[in-house]
């Protein structure tokens, strides 16, 4: 069955066109890294599956239907940028806020909803979350936390955009493994973004590499190649294979990496103390 | 040994009387109950504009409120229409503008200096109004009268009503707003409605503490109780109780020591939000030395 589609489409916000003509179709289960330079559309193409931004032409397709703005069966991580650094909520009055999030009126917990976020921090392996302020977590807590929130309410597919961002190695492993490790129980499709290959090759089942507009939908070995490669970031690129660990290099430069580096440069958002 | 139980029957006589004291007077009882109304009110629509991080807004529209009141003034209505209707009109064009106006210190900064200017303008040409100037920026609470009550909870009431209706998609949309859009929350309008709201809370507020102080009521007890507990429910009781703890004790305060009332719940905010801060440092270090190995 084919969970996310898109067939022949072009996306583009402001004026700039971030996908042409692409087409690509995953399948259920799947487990998707997403990559690419910065500015490659990452979170744009995530944003087009939650139907937030129509495409200019062709069509994207979830579970066969037109994306929905509000639809139950995505579980969405967006990028953390706007988590407030001095949020004194607990993490189950935080997870809590997106339970019907969209409804009018007074919030309200019901015993079952508890129930259902304590079941799903557990999952994470973050229970002790629920009672303490975000303003008291770090950075690999805030994102364990933000992804119990994710598979809150049993998602088909689950968007992740960047969840590795601002931890340290240890953390992100951590990270990989949940999602690894919950989707495959639950049979959850999975789009994870990152900026970096090596650590996804164990967990991946395909590469969705998007660049120069472009989106290449392949197993690692028939997308990570230099002709591809080359043709997405638009300047020659050499693929070294090393002990297990793929590297991507332009002109002797770790392109991967440089990218990294150039995101914490950026005003170093995304970093949260 | 007989000496004891007189003593104490004294002194409980005593501090009885002292509390009955000040409700000899009409005007007391006039200041307890609109003080009480606006400090509820305070604290509750604060807790979220300090969970927003709008604070600043909410002082600019107090500001904005001032140039309304005297202007209203000028054309012989009461202040508080002028207050209400600038600052309502102010704050919807903030949420409209959002994106470009309300999160950004400077844009406001020069809005709100120069509606103090507007409003000194109107005091200029108004002169017979300039005594009302004080009350204006510095509140009044004891020439409240019965109407003013009564208007008062009307607003209250409308205030409280609307925050409710809004209440679960403006804490989804402040905790997280791109998750919220993903699921169909109108950001824009809920954060329009949420500056209206503010709109009249300091529209409110301004009456006891004046426009200078709305922070007082406004931001000091919900700030102290987000330092003190991290419930949701819990949070907005302790700032509605404090905001009104620090509204009540500070008239009571300056009835007995003839001080100015919002000077009173100003050091009273000040002195909340401090030893709020102070406390949870104390707490914090506490558990957090445990959690240090967990998180690693």
């Amino acid at each position: 069955m084919t969970v996310v589609e898109l067939d022949h489409a072009t996306i583009g916000i402001g004026g700039r066109i971030v996908l042409a003509d692409a087409s690509f179709a995953i399948q259920a289960g799947e487990f998707i890294g997403v990559l690419g330079p910065n500015g490659a559309g990452k979170t744009t193409l995530m944003r087009a599956i939650l139907g937030l931004l129509p495409p200019s032409a062709g069509a994207v397709r979830v579970f066969g239907a037109s994306p929905q703005r509000g639809d139950r069966t995505i579980g969405y991580l967006p990028q953390v940028r706007t988590v407030l650094p001095d949020l004194r909520v607990r993490g189950l009055d935080f997870i809590g806020s997106s339970l019907h999030g969209e409804r009018w009126g007074l919030p309200s917990l019901s015993r079952h909803d508890r129930r259902m976020i304590e079941e799903t921090l557990d999952a994470v392996g973050a229970r002790d979350l629920a009672a303490r302020p975000l303003s008291a977590m770090s950075g690999g807590e805030r994102q364990r936390l933000l992804l119990a929130q994710a598979l809150m309410g049993s998602p088909k597919l689950l968007l992740l955009d960047e969840p590795l961002i601002s931890l340290d190695q240890r953390h992100q492993e951590v990270v990989i493994d949940v999602v690894r490790k919950v989707c495959r129980e639950r049979g959850i499709t999975v789009l994870f973004s990152a900026h970096e290959l090596n650590q996804l090759l164990g967990t991946l089942d395909r590469v969705l590499y998007l660049g120069n507009r472009q989106a290449v939908l392949g197993t690692v070995d028939e997308v990570i190649s230099a002709p591809v490669l080359s043709r997405l970031y638009g300047t020659d690129i050499q693929v070294v294979r090393a002990e297990g660990h793929i590297f991507v290099m332009s002109r002797g430069r770790d392109v991967e990496v440089s990218d990294h580096q150039h995101d914490h440069g950026d005003g170093g958002h995304g970093h949260h103390h | 040994m007989w000496k004891f139980p007189i003593t104490s029957t004294t002194t409980a006589m005593a501090a009885t009387d002292i509390i009955t004291d000040m409700f000899q007077y009409v005007f007391m009882n006039n200041a307890f109950a609109a003080a009480g109304i606006v400090a509820v009110v305070s604290g509750i629509v604060g807790y979220f504009l300090v969970m927003r991080g709008q604070t600043f807004a909410g002082h600019a529209l107090s500001h904005i409120g001032f140039a309304g009141a005297t202007g209203a003034g000028l054309i012989g209505l009461a202040p508080l229409w002028g207050l209400l209707g600038f600052t309502l009109a102010a704050g919807i064009a903030m949420g409209v503008l959002s994106e470009r106006i309300s999160n950004r210190d400077v844009a406001i900064g020069v809005v709100l200096a120069l509606a103090l200017g507007f409003g000194l303008l109107f005091l200029h040409y108004y002169t017979s109004f300039a005594t009302q100037a004080t009350a204006l920026l510095f509140g009044n609470v004891l020439a409240v009268d019965r109407t003013m009550i009564a208007t008062l909870a009307v607003l209250g009431v409308i205030t409280l009503a609307a925050l409710a209706a809004i209440m679960r998609p403006l804490i989804f949309s402040t905790l997280q707003p791109e998750l919220a859009e993903a699921k169909g929350v109108p950001l824009r309008f809920v954060s329009t409605a949420f500056l209206a709201i503010v709109a009249l809370a300091v529209s409110e507020c301004a009456q006891i503490v004046g426009v200078l102080l709305v922070f007082t009521l406004m931001v000091g007890p919900p700030a102290a109780a987000q330092r003190l507990t991290t419930g949701l429910w819990s949070g907005l009781t302790l700032a509605a109780a404090l905001a009104l703890a620090e509204a009540w004790l500070g008239i009571a305060i300056a009835y007995y020591t003839d001080w100015p009332v919002s000077f009173c719940i100003a050091c009273l905010s000040a002195l909340g939000y401090f030893a709020a801060l102070g406390a949870s440092g104390l707490w914090q270090r506490r558990p957090q030395a445990g959690h240090a190995n967990e998180a690693g």
